[in-house]
């Protein structure tokens, strides 16, 4: 591990928002533990739990949580500068943020959306979300990151790209679907595990090719920020 | 009345040939507000203190030297190469910022360390040792950052920025928070820095730190160099102003009548308690008469000093120009 990865990752899991990580995947393994305790099928809760909760929710908000805590996080309180006056490529500091952020959000939505797919169906089914989750993570992860490098509120554009364009657009304008994450998720899953649970409203090669797209050009994006990172002055 | 102080050009140079830090016209503005204004500066090795008020201009120099502000024009370079978006010159380059933030989390030892990984140093424990030594925190170096006094944290991040032993090290308000036993043990090091060969400049409010610490200063008032070098010869270069000084002799009445006919001097006070505060217009053509005269009036000289070379003087007459 990087020096820059030990540092982020001890700031990132050294901080009380850390803790924000912890409810919603428990809410969401909780919730799907109850509706198996009711004997309910899965058809009657699985698209709510899995789509509305975990895909919709619990995914984006917690890569939110993590990806603009890596790096945003030492923007606000200024230890970013310790980073930066090294002389380190601004592609290995991105990157190995980048790497942490992926890490964490996929371990913290993978696991619990495989064991909502265990109680909803099969560990097939819990395989595929937790591979979809995954997927979402390192896309989530790289947009996040560079929010974080273009406003000093990334929690705020974040929320609006999760709530406003995936929840609000994404449902009544289907040509919003074609940059959205969650949808992206949706399809990775269905393919592998097909099952009625899951609606993809995007084709695979779609859904594959952007999230490489989301990857690629915000990592690079985030570096050519970063390579220009300023530090206020008094006059400004 | 005109000083003799050129605005944008240095009034002495500190060290002949290039220097290590140049800049060449750099203006920096945000919209429409100019917050550095053409300045053209050359800092060779030893200490120079960075003088102005609050919102000259001092921190946007220091962040543009230090590679964190583009210049809106004009040329910038640490030993030839450009600081902004070339990270390559932080092998040679500390940075001290007057923002006091550090990873608490961390010990002083592992934060100081981790500096010296990402410079990639040969042996980095020997090098963080060697830096917390320098600053006089080994005892704590085992405790958390988060857990120091302003000072101790000050320390810590001088010895991160002192890890590579960089050539040029640059420091904004240094002796902010530290206590009088901790702020002199400051002086020493970059006094010992300064005379090892390394290039610092520090920013500071307080005028007698920067008088303790630094002879060569660079002055920015309102975004302009007011003045730059020695601040001593700076003071006697600013030839509209009278030069005062405290003079003590044998016999100080028929001194000041012998002085009041020298062309020099301009006004002559007798102290209640002893010795003359003699105004002279012309710093060399006084300094020369009085041994003279005294000389020819069978007066012993007893005391002489400038009594406005301050540099409280210096930057008050600065800030009045």
């Amino acid at each position: 591990m990087s020096t820059v990865a030990m540092i982020t990752a001890r700031g990132l899991f050294g901080r009380r928002r850390a803790l924000l990580l912890l409810p919603l995947p428990l809410l969401l393994v909780g919730l799907a533990a109850i509706c198996r305790a009711y004997d309910l099928s899965p058809d009657q809760w699985g698209e709510a739990v899995i789509v509305g909760l975990g895909f919709a929710v619990v995914l984006p908000v917690i890569a939110l949580i993590v990806g603009t805590g890596v790096l945003g996080s030492e923007v606000d309180d200024g230890t970013l500068v310790h980073i930066l006056t090294k002389p380190l490529p601004r592609r290995d500091i991105i990157i190995a943020k980048y790497a942490v952020a992926v890490a964490a959000t996929a371990v913290t939505t993978a696991t619990p959306l495989f064991f909502v797919g265990l109680l909803a169906g099969s560990a097939d089914l819990g395989a595929a979300l937790a591979v979809a989750a995954v997927a979402g993570s390192f896309a989530y992860s790289a947009l996040f990151v560079l929010l974080s490098l273009l406003t000093r509120r990334p929690v705020l554009l974040g929320l609006v790209y999760i709530l406003v364009w995936e929840g609000l657009l994404g449902r009544f304008l289907s040509g919003t679907r074609v940059l959205s994450i969650e949808q992206y998720v949706i399809t990775i899953a269905h393919k592998i595990s097909p099952t009625p649970i899951l609606d993809a409203e995007v084709g695979i090669t779609t859904a594959v090719v952007m999230s490489a797209v989301f990857v690629v050009v915000c990592t690079i994006f985030a570096i050519n920020r970063l390579g220009s990172f300023s530090l206020a002055g008094e006059t400004s | 009345m005109t000083t003799q102080i050129e605005p944008t050009s240095p009034a002495v140079t500190p060290a002949a040939g290039p220097g290590v830090v140049e800049l060449q016209n750099v203006t920096k503005w945000y919209g429409n507000v100019v917050a550095v204004n053409d300045i053209t500066m050359s800092l060779g090795t030893g200490v120079t203190g960075l003088l102005g008020p609050n919102g000259a201009g001092k921190t946007t120099v220091l962040h543009m030297m230090a590679g964190f502000l583009a210049p809106s024009r004009g040329t910038l370079t640490i030993d030839g190469k450009p600081t902004w978006r070339n990270p390559g010159v932080y092998r040679d380059l500390g940075l001290v910022t007057e923002r006091e933030a550090v990873h608490a989390f961390l010990t002083a030892e592992q934060f100081v360390l981790a500096c010296a990984k990402m410079q990639k140093l040969p042996d980095p424990a020997g090098a963080a040792r060697r830096a917390l030594e320098l600053v006089e925190m080994t005892d704590a170096a085992h405790r958390r950052i988060g857990t120091f006094s302003k000072g101790m944290r000050q320390r810590t991040r001088v010895a991160a920025a002192l890890v590579h032993e960089p050539r040029v090290l640059l420091l904004d308000e240094p002796f902010n928070g530290m206590d009088p036993r901790q702020r002199m043990h400051m002086m020493e090091l970059l006094h010992r820095l300064g005379d090892n060969g390394h290039t610092i400049l520090f920013s500071s409010h307080i005028l007698e730190e920067v008088e303790q610490v630094a002879g060569l200063v660079q002055v920015i008032v309102a975004g302009r160099l007011a003045a730059s070098g020695d601040y001593r010869k700076i003071r006697r270069l600013m030839t509209n102003r009278p030069h005062v000084f405290a003079v003590r002799s044998s016999d100080d009445r028929r001194l000041a009548v012998a002085l009041i006919g020298e062309k020099s001097v301009s006004g002559i006070e007798i102290e209640s308690g002893g010795g003359l505060t003699v105004r002279a217009s012309d710093y060399g053509s006084f300094t020369r008469a009085l041994p003279r005269i005294a000389l020819d009036q069978g007066i012993r000289l007893q005391k002489l000093v400038p009594s406005d070379e301050s540099l409280e003087s210096v930057f008050s007459y600065l800030l009045e120009a």
